[in-house]
């Protein structure tokens, strides 16, 4: 007998107390990055800085067809214009992913506009921009240590994780930069933010290499390399903001596939009837190293340190009342596990459990990571030949929850997203205390769909077509409508504009994917991450075993 | 230069801020950057466009007709262009269509090209003396002047769908179906027994 499990219902999963929840998983994009690049050569190919650290440096990753090379500017600045916010306008260093080996013009081109980055432009030749600041505490540290012919302080290392940390990090189309449809079609790139993974990974050998330098110039008889053990339990640091949040609105296809793998992999996972005891014994493995991410994290957000304390008593109470007497003799092992983690634990527990069953499943994962990209485009058309009564069953199917949702108390209608006008990038705002609501952006999906519900209640099932032309403001979210009947997990099913919205929620949920670790809320509405930190070094790569990520 | 992203964005944007809803402003973005990488000058004629309506409303046909026009003032080729699609069903029954007094005319072909695919024909465009043919959304043909082309208004636009037809004689096709044999292997005897997978009788 076999057993179809089901994929979880996406009236619980995308809810965003529940997204808020999720963590890295072999799925994550830097992991699958390295799995995909392992094999390729990376090289320094230029190296030119001055005795302070100052100057150009060129990295390529290539395998017989095709060279990316990251190009890095790093610029003194003054300790009083150093800010992670996205209103800075200069960094500690400037990066881009360039197509191919930058040749001279290139790199001088570049020089001139990639330390201005959103006041700069690219060219179709570049691929990702970004901008690092140094946390100079462990930067400045590093370099004393290394100059004075000693190993700096572990405990410090690993507390913060990162020489540097990233501000924005920049693809598809923006500031000039290559379109996505230009190289969607290129093999080692058919996944999600790939070179946004590469140029982060690059800038992380650059944050080593520079330290050295540095310490070299200072004591050139005295200074000591960074320690290959410490350097890989350094990764890259980043702050990100709300410019992230948006981003899983305004992509339901490609959230969509994120979230559909991630379910298929665990329906997937739970439908494998006899287990074998050595995946078993990985997960225990995994489960029982990934505990020291769990103790290192490290944050002085109340609202993390509440959910890092609910994450560390469902893993207590999934070891001491369900693990310890659990032996692979049964059929169906994981899906009896899953249903008990399900009804014990909070989400937190749930969602860590959930990335942990995937570890020793590199046959289900491989398959599947070339699906987390969508082409959006085809869900693009409005169907405007179907009927309102066929648009209203499909929003009652949809989105039960959000149609219950009462848009006439002012609690529910409290924020409005916009874009700002200085840096082009998105904020939240109040609307009953703050100017600017009537250049909302169409983020407030649910309040829409509550409003497209209603009006359509008037429609005797009459052509889409009349509807549309009749209720013009209302078009974006029936196109949206179109894209959930198709792919469920499109949407996130809360309200973003309520008063109890944490848009840190919809960042983690994001970075989560991406592969980050350590969530480190600063507000509601920021927070630090890190990334790669316990990855294997440029030189080492091809040597990687996908588990860095708990070393 | 600007990426086609960027096009997509700014002119959804402007779209909006000159008074489209957002769902509408969304589509002028595609169309925008589509028409731009067919070669023709979208935000030229996009940006010109907003210019003329800031003091009027602009107005599209109320249904899709043979014959439309507004009683007093041009049709806008956007909200015309929306109503294309939209009504995509009737418009192929309809086959020819005449718009009269439509402002910015280019600024309709996107999606006419839009409309190309949804019906699975070719259309034919005809903007007063310019003539351009739509091709299933994949590319659009014209006379290379289209290229340079801000048309503020044309008097006349008409539209027609061209049916699938062949456009070579049977003549031609089958002399190239001949040499299109020469690939093709001789039937044998024993091909016919071993060369496929059911039997030369399959009664049962």
């Amino acid at each position: 007998m076999t057993i179809n499990i089901q994929h979880r219902d996406p009236n619980q999963i995308m809810k965003l107390s529940r997204l808020g929840c999720f963590h890295q998983s072999k799925l994550s994009f830097l992991r699958s990055f390295i799995r995909e690049f392992k094999d390729w050569e990376f090289k320094s190919e230029i190296f030119e800085l001055d005795k302070d650290g100052y100057g150009t440096a060129v990295y390529s990753v290539s395998n017989k067809e095709r060279t990316y090379s990251l190009v890095c500017f790093a610029n003194k600045l003054d300790d009083t214009e150093r800010s992670d916010r996205v209103i800075a306008t200069k960094w500690d260093a400037a990066f881009v992913i360039h197509d191919g080996l930058p040749s001279k013009d290139d790199i001088e081109r570049l020089r001139e506009n990639v330390p201005k980055q959103e006041v700069g432009r690219c060219s179709f030749k570049e691929l990702a921009l970004s901008r690092a600041n140094r946390s100079v505490r462990v930067f400045n540290h590093v370099i004393d240590s290394l100059s004075n012919g000693i190993q700096p302080n572990k405990k410090l290392l690993t507390e913060v994780g990162y020489l540097y940390r990233t501000t924005a990090v920049y693809g598809s189309g923006k500031f000039g930069l290559a379109d996505r449809y230009r190289i969607k079609d290129r093999p080692e790139i058919n996944g999600p933010f790939r070179i946004e993974m590469m140029l982060v990974y690059l800038v992380r050998q650059f944050t080593f290499d520079q330290v050295n330098h540095i310490a070299h110039k200072k004591s050139p008889n005295q200074s000591v390399k960074l320690d290959l053990e410490l350097s890989r339990q350094l990764g890259i640091g980043n702050s990100t903001g709300l410019g992230m949040a948006p981003f899983i609105i305004n992509h339901p296809a490609l959230l969509h596939q994120w979230i559909y793998v991630r379910e298929e992999a665990l329906k997937q996972i739970r439908e494998i009837k006899n287990v074998s005891n050595d995946d078993f014994e990985m997960f225990k493995k995994f489960l029982e190293l990934s505990k020291k991410n769990v103790n290192n994290w490290n944050t002085n957000s109340e609202f993390q340190n509440i959910k890092i304390a609910q994450l560390k008593e469902d893993i207590q109470k999934f070891e001491e009342n369900y693990l310890c007497n659990m032996k692979v003799d049964k059929e169906y092992f994981w899906d009896e596990l899953y249903k008990w983690v399900e009804e014990n634990l909070t989400h937190e527990g749930v969602e860590y459990i959930v990335s942990l069953m995937m570890e020793p499943y590199d046959n289900i994962i491989s398959l599947l990571v070339p699906q987390m990209s969508s082409d959006e485009d085809k869900y693009f058309d409005i169907p405007a030949n179907r009927t309102t009564d066929e648009l209203k069953s499909s929003i009652e199917k949809s989105y039960p929850n959000i149609i219950e949702m009462d848009f006439s108390i002012d609690k529910s209608n409290e924020n409005f997203w916009y874009i700002s006008k200085n840096k082009e990038e998105p904020r939240l705002a109040s609307r009953f205390e703050e100017p600017g609501a009537e250049l909302e952006q169409p983020l407030a999906i649910a309040r829409d769909i509550k409003e497209l519900h209603d009006r359509l209640s008037s429609y005797n099932n009459e052509k889409l077509s009349k509807f549309l032309q009749e209720n013009t403001d209302l078009r974006h979210i029936v196109r949206r409508c179109y894209i959930v009947e198709k792919l469920p997990y499109a949407e996130i099913q809360d309200n973003s504009i309520g008063s109890e919205l944490m848009p840190i929620d919809m960042l983690r949920l994001k970075l989560s994917f991406f592969g980050a670790q350590k969530f480190d809320p600063r507000s509601d509405k920021w927070l630090r991450i890190c990334m790669y930190q316990g990855a294997p070094l440029m030189h080492e790569i091809n040597k990687s075993n996908d588990t860095w990520i708990y070393n | 230069m600007q990426s086609s992203s960027e096009i997509n964005t700014v002119s959804k944007r402007a779209a909006r801020a000159a008074g489209y809803s957002w769902g509408i402003a969304e589509e002028v973005g595609k169309c925008i950057s589509s028409i731009e990488m067919f070669g023709i000058r979208g935000v030229e004629n996009l940006n010109n466009y907003f210019k003329t309506i800031k003091d009027i409303k602009p107005e599209g046909p109320k249904q899709i007709e043979e014959n439309n026009k507004l009683n007093d003032k041009s049709l806008c080729p956007i909200y015309t262009g929306l109503k294309l699609i939209d009504d995509y069903k009737s418009v192929d029954k309809i086959k020819t269509l005449k718009f009269i007094k439509l402002d910015y005319p280019l600024l309709l072909l996107p999606f006419i090209n839009k409309l190309s695919y949804l019906i699975g024909k070719r259309i034919q465009v005809t903007i007063d003396e310019i003539n351009a043919e739509c091709n299933l959304n994949t590319c659009i043909l014209a006379d290379h002047k289209i290229k340079s082309l801000i048309i503020k208004k044309a008097n006349t636009v008409i539209i027609t769908i061209l049916e699938n037809e062949d456009n070579f004689s049977s003549k031609t096709w089958n002399e190239l179906y001949e040499i299109s044999t020469e690939t093709f292997v001789e039937e044998t005897e024993q091909s016919k027994q071993t060369g496929a997978g059911a039997g030369l009788q399959d009664n049962d």
